[in-house]
């Protein structure tokens, strides 16, 4: 029924899952660990309340995001072994370094100090919470760092020999570390990171814009956001642009599934923006392009010659037609990101970046975008490659484990499961916690839920006076509908 | 090049530590997991979970760097074992899943939080059934051909395996007591030093017959400890269980509050011993050395430079994030 295809193709399946998963929470909580750190910075500099507001509201869902990004990360940890042990015997003297550095400058560091940014307020003084709270923030950093120069190497290998066995024996690790495409995925990765934050804390902030457009956190946090789409979209646009020159020199084949060209054009070759991939023919079919823009984009020249897939082995094409979409998607939603940032700083200059429904609508329904973006983004790199797992080096159908396929079969159905009863809840806590408007928050008042349960729910539309008000514990959480503003009951 | 203070030997040691650093920190917050409902629903069980909250993702880093650590050290080791134990890995990783997000998804959902209560139990349980499923099946050996493993897909599930697996369950639940009667006091602490005691008892019990069932799973094994003159030192790890089983009582009856966590913890540690005069030189039991396992020396020097500086770095600011949390637990949590 099965054969080591099959357990190839499923093992290969069973990754992408997986790390797909993965990549959404360290995609969101880098940016996030910086944003927190900025909040706290911003406190302490001007003791503004709405800044530790902020502070406290993303921190949550920090803790729940970070959570769900250490309990799938241990999963790619161990999953090079249990899935792809020939990979993981004869790269491992590279790769396995990489990332054991990772573990050691990084994890240790985001894992030692998140307790105390979370737990410690109220137990260190607050320059050693702040101090906590960027170091959560430099480790996801460093943690990006060193996993981004492990996958670039399998990109583009250098600094390494062969040894008698077959594995790749380390020969310069500063050529390893800093190989011919990290720079570029280091940037370009970690501008998606801010960008996919951004979006994510300007939806929030739109959605209680759009609910109460006086709520003070919401102003702020919108105008933070917006305004870090505007800066960041055109540099990761250009970024992005400098990624693919790199990847056209050192992996052309990759640049030629993402163009969806086939055939080599001698004299300047057309920018394909839409068409049906056919792998099987070599063509892309129903296409609309224009004439020598690929050539111009590509080579800067309208003229420049570009090589199809036509001039590599067949047996060495990634599969166009995912790669081709996945790349669409990825520069589709980046013109977009740019497009609200423009449409952001338009309504900034005139005064209603607080008050146009349009932008707070817009925004939005932009929110997830970062994490579309990242993934296919991520996709387009990653089944570009194929099919080598070391570009050019080492074959994934020779890197898998000597595994039967049922047994890769139903590991992959339970984390396909687990997966979606897990992070599917993790999730619809995080919308939870996004819907409810920020409260204002003191440094005392830290364990602020938990007596919720033991309070009476005030019936909503009855409106407490305000000494009562006032006197009840401060950023005690109300739930959706018992905070009894006017706005909230007129809705 | 198998003196005794190369770069393998010493990486032998710094995973032998890692692991073992992993065992003294995740091992008593399992063992919470595993006790949890031995605790009433409300208050008391939040203070379990704050007790160890806000220190309980560095504690499973250990896991991701003994994991990490034996990949870059000894790739050939990881590309054998970690096929051969599939499925108790993967049970492992997934058990792990569901107890690390209980820490946070039970204060958010109080609607379901008796489910994620029993995530964390059942995901307690789960994880260290498999680690100790996966000690006892690398101790009875494992298959090898060439550079991977070539026996069958569930050659680990044995009775000694499971003797081990479930040994650890209880071990892990031992220091998880322990922890509470440092952590706690009143009603709560009382508890939990009466379950220390029985659960005392059966650990030594265990270790026992983990003990006794070892040295004749191969001839190997017999000769590590008992042949002449060698069995003068290893004489000396069953000799320290015992004192260290006496003070570890002796600390219950005298309502010390750290003793008996200490105790439990020496305990593993000399486990932990044993299981080294067991298996050393070898990294697959019976079939690779840590020499025939070595990455080229020039990952090894590479790695030990980082090792050398940071993981005195790391231990010393793990050091820092318990001493801010240190003393009894409160009922505050950040949540």
């Amino acid at each position: 029924m099965f054969d080591q295809a099959d357990a190839v193709l499923l093992a290969r399946i069973q990754f992408a899952f997986t790390v797909s998963f993965h990549f959404i929470f360290p995609a969101f909580s880098i940016g996030l660990a910086s944003y927190l750190a900025v909040l706290e910075a911003l406190w302490l500099k001007t003791g503004r309340t709405v800044y530790l507001t902020l502070f406290k509201y993303w921190l949550k869902i920090f803790a729940l995001a970070f959570g769900m990004g250490v309990v799938s990360g241990i999963v790619m940890s161990y999953q090079f072994g249990t899935n792809w042990s020939v990979f993981s015997d004869k790269a491992g003297p590279v790769i396995g370094p990489l990332m054991a550095y990772e573990v050691m400058t990084a994890f240790f560091l985001e894992a030692g100090f998140l307790g105390v940014m979370l737990f410690g307020m109220n137990r260190v003084g607050r320059g050693l919470h702040f101090a906590a709270t960027l170091m959560v923030a430099i480790g996801t950093f460093i943690s990006a760092f060193w996993i981004l120069s492990a996958n670039s190497w399998m990109q583009t290998p250098a600094g390494f020999s062969i040894n008698e066995v077959g594995q790749f024996v380390p020969e310069s690790w500063l050529e390893i570390i800093f190989n011919p495409s990290f720079p570029y995925r280091l940037a370009h990765t970690v501008l998606a990171a801010y960008l996919t934050t951004a979006l994510v804390v300007g939806a929030v902030g739109a959605w209680h814009l759009l609910r109460d457009r006086r709520n003070e956190a919401a102003r702020v946090m919108f105008s933070m956001a917006t305004g870090l789409v505007m800066v960041a979209a055109p540099i990761q646009i250009f970024a992005g642009d400098m990624h693919g020159l790199n990847t056209l020199e050192h992996q052309p084949a990759k640049v030629m599934a993402m163009e969806g060209h086939f055939e080599s054009h001698p004299d300047g070759a057309p920018l394909i923006l839409f068409g049906i991939p056919d792998q099987e023919a070599g063509e892309v079919r129903h296409q609309i392009a224009i004439p020598k823009a690929s050539s111009l984009i590509l080579k800067h020249d309208p003229d420049a010659p570009l090589d199809g897939l036509e001039t590599v082995p067949r047996e060495d094409w990634p599969y166009v037609p995912i790669v081709f979409w996945s790349f669409r998607i990825m520069v589709g939603l980046g013109f977009l990101m740019l497009a609200l940032g423009s449409f952001a700083l338009v309504q900034r200059l005139r005064g209603r970046l607080h008050t146009s429904r349009a932008l707070h609508r817009f925004a939005l329904a932009m929110g997830p975008s970062g994490f579309v973006a990242v993934i296919a983004g991520w996709v387009t790199t990653e089944v570009g490659r194929q099919p080598f797992t070391v570009y050019g080096l080492l074959r994934t159908a020779q890197s898998a484990s000597p595994l039967e396929a049922p047994a890769v079969a139903t590991s992959l159905l339970i984390f396909i499961l687990v997966y979606f009863i897990v992070f599917g809840s993790g999730t619809l806590y995080i919308l939870k916690l996004m819907h409810k408007a920020p409260q204002t928050a003191t440094p005392d008042q830290t364990r602020d839920d938990e007596t919720e349960e033991h309070q009476p729910v005030r019936a909503a539309g009855i409106t407490p006076a305000p000494a009562v008000h006032a006197g009840r514990a401060i950023g005690s959480r109300h739930g959706p509908g018992t905070h009894a503003s006017p706005t909230r009951e007129e809705r | 090049m198998t003196g005794f203070f190369d770069l393998p030997t010493i990486w032998a040691f710094v995973i032998a530590f890692a692991v073992f650093a992993y065992v003294v920190m995740d091992g008593f917050d399992l063992g919470l997991g595993i006790l949890f409902p031995a605790f009433a629903p409300g208050p008391q069980r939040d203070r379990v979970m704050n007790s160890v909250a806000p220190v309980w993702d560095g504690n499973e880093t250990w896991l991701v760097l003994g994991g990490g650590g034996l990949m870059a050290a000894f790739p050939l080791a990881y590309a054998i074992i970690l096929p051969a134990l599939y499925a108790p890995i993967i049970a492992m990783l997934l058990a792990l899943i569901f107890r690390g997000v209980a820490f946070e998804f039970r204060w958010r959902d109080a609607r379901h939080r008796r489910a994620w209560d029993l995530a964390f139990t059942a995901g307690s349980i789960v994880a260290t059934l498999a680690q100790g499923i996966t000690l006892g099946a690398l101790l009875q050996g494992i298959a090898v051909e060439g550079r991977s493993y070539a026996g069958g897909w569930w050659d680990w599930l044995t009775p000694f395996s499971l003797l081990v697996g479930v040994s650890l369950v209880i071990g892990y639940a031992l220091l998880g007591a322990t922890w509470l009667v440092m952590k706690t006091d009143g009603v709560l602490q009382l508890q939990c030093r009466s379950l220390a005691v029985r659960l005392g008892i059966a650990t030594l019990v265990c270790m026992a017959a983990v003990s006794v069932a070892t040295p004749f799973l191969s001839g190997a094994y017999y000769e590590a400890w008992f042949a002449w003159p060698r069995v003068l030192f290893t004489a000396q790890v069953p000799l320290l269980v015992l004192i260290c089983a006496a003070a570890f009582f002796h600390g219950l009856r005298r309502d010390h509050d750290y003793t008996p966590f200490l105790m439990a913890l020496a305990l593993f540690a000399l486990g932990l011993a044993g299981l080294g005069v067991s298996i050393f030189p070898h990294v697959v039991p019976q079939a690779v050395t840590i020499w025939e396992a070595a990455a080229p020396e020039a990952s090894l020097g590479f790695m030990l430079v980082g090792a050398a500086v940071l993981i005195p770095i790391i231990l010393g600011y793990t050091a820092y994030a318990y001493w801010v949390f240190r003393g009894k637990t409160g009922h505050e949590g950040y949540h």
